[in-house]
């Protein structure tokens, strides 16, 4: 007689299933090169919900005119030349494996024109697909938000297109915003979606921004993200520079 | 691409969304115009319930937020069920499970609500 294994029926794959990052309980940067500072490595993912501020859905879009180039055609150079399309106020250090779901970014911002100190953070990449991908962010950041940068055809052209759903992270970088950084912020996506336009062969490509704050509300419950600042992390990095300069020529 | 489908049913103060198809940004008008059929006939609870759900990607996700805070400012209660173990895993991963309860199936999640 032949024993026959019986296989368990099996759940048919979801057409998503390749496209989401795997559950990750601690993040790790291990591979990202260039970084001069990993405040990503063992923090846990976080999310709009997650956050202090006031919660923002910002969409910024450029039609592509005089470019030829599919949706699909876009998304691929924005994946493969991320980094290049940002404004000088950050540098972005791209996970080796490229923008597929699960791989973590590091990047160094300017908080504001001409600070001195860089605020060194990062991203995991949630989602990707042919036509989006999608960012989010990890403790101590700034903001607790997902950032989707994504291409559509709306007739015969096609429109690029960064989403953010965010809040900010703390009370202090909620006060920031409230100050000029939630502009500053809207600048530096609209520079970068004016590279891409630039890149993928669009005449004048010129943005039209949308900005609805979807809850007014501060969350007080989550005012504690503060201790887990990348901006208190990264100023604490500068000021020991001394230090470890000294501590180096002996 | 498959169209969004959301049908309501109501039991008491809980009313169930039968959420079926693709749930992507496009998304929007149905589930909105669902959840607030469901708060116009008094429901204090909704159960979305996922076992239709076909494909979902970060535009859906991103709805389930605006969705919830919706909910959170109106008093109304949001539950899940008939989640797969992906989009389980999914909510998990974007940590929206320590906002919407999530229950097997809608059974659960109405007993849940205690109505």
């Amino acid at each position: 007689m032949t024993m026959t294994e019986k296989t368990p029926p099996q759940a048919p794959a979801s057409r998503d299933g390749d496209h989401w990052a795997k559950p990750v309980d601690r993040l790790s940067a291990e591979g990202v090169a260039g970084a001069k500072l990993d405040s990503v490595t063992g923090k846990r993912v976080t999310g709009p919900l997650q956050g202090f501020g006031q919660l923002w859905q910002k969409t910024l879009r450029v039609p592509l005119e005089g470019s030829s180039m599919s949706p699909q055609e876009v998304i691929a150079v924005w994946k493969e030349q991320f980094a290049t399309f940002w404004p000088k106020a950050g540098r972005f250090y791209a996970p080796l494996a490229g923008i597929v779901p699960g791989e973590v970014a590091l990047m160094d911002l300017t908080p504001a024109p001409g600070s001195p100190i860089k605020l060194s953070t990062g991203i995991m990449v949630l989602y990707a697909d042919d036509e989006s991908f999608t960012f989010t962010t990890p403790e101590g950041h700034a903001l607790s938000a997902w950032i989707t940068f994504s291409a559509h055809r709306d007739g015969d052209v096609t429109v690029a297109q960064v989403q953010a759903l965010e809040r900010t992270s703390d009370p202090f970088v909620e006060l920031a915003y409230m100050l000029g950084a939630n502009r500053m912020n809207d600048r530096f996506w609209r520079d970068t979606l004016v590279n891409v336009g630039r890149a993928v062969g669009a005449t004048d490509p010129t943005v039209v921004i949308d900005v609805v704050c979807v809850d007014k509300r501060r969350q007080w419950r989550h005012a504690s993200n503060v201790r887990k600042s990348a901006m208190i992390r990264s100023v604490g990095h500068a000021l020991a520079a001394p230090v470890r300069w000294i501590a180096g020529r002996n | 691409m498959n169209a969004t489908t959301v049908a309501l049913d109501r039991s008491g103060g809980v009313a169930t969304l039968r959420i079926a198809g693709d749930v992507t940004s496009a998304s929007e008008g149905e589930l909105m115009a669902g959840y607030a059929r469901a708060v116009e006939d008094g429901a204090r609870a909704i159960v979305l319930d996922f076992s239709g759900l076909e494909y979902m990607n970060s535009g859906g996700i991103g709805l389930l937020v605006t969705l919830l805070v919706r909910a959170q400012r109106g008093g109304v209660r949001l539950l899940a069920s008939g989640l797969s173990d992906h989009y389980r895993e999914i909510l998990a991963l974007t940590r929206l499970d320590e906002a919407i309860e999530i229950h097997p199936d809608e059974e659960a999640a109405v007993a849940a609500v205690g109505v």
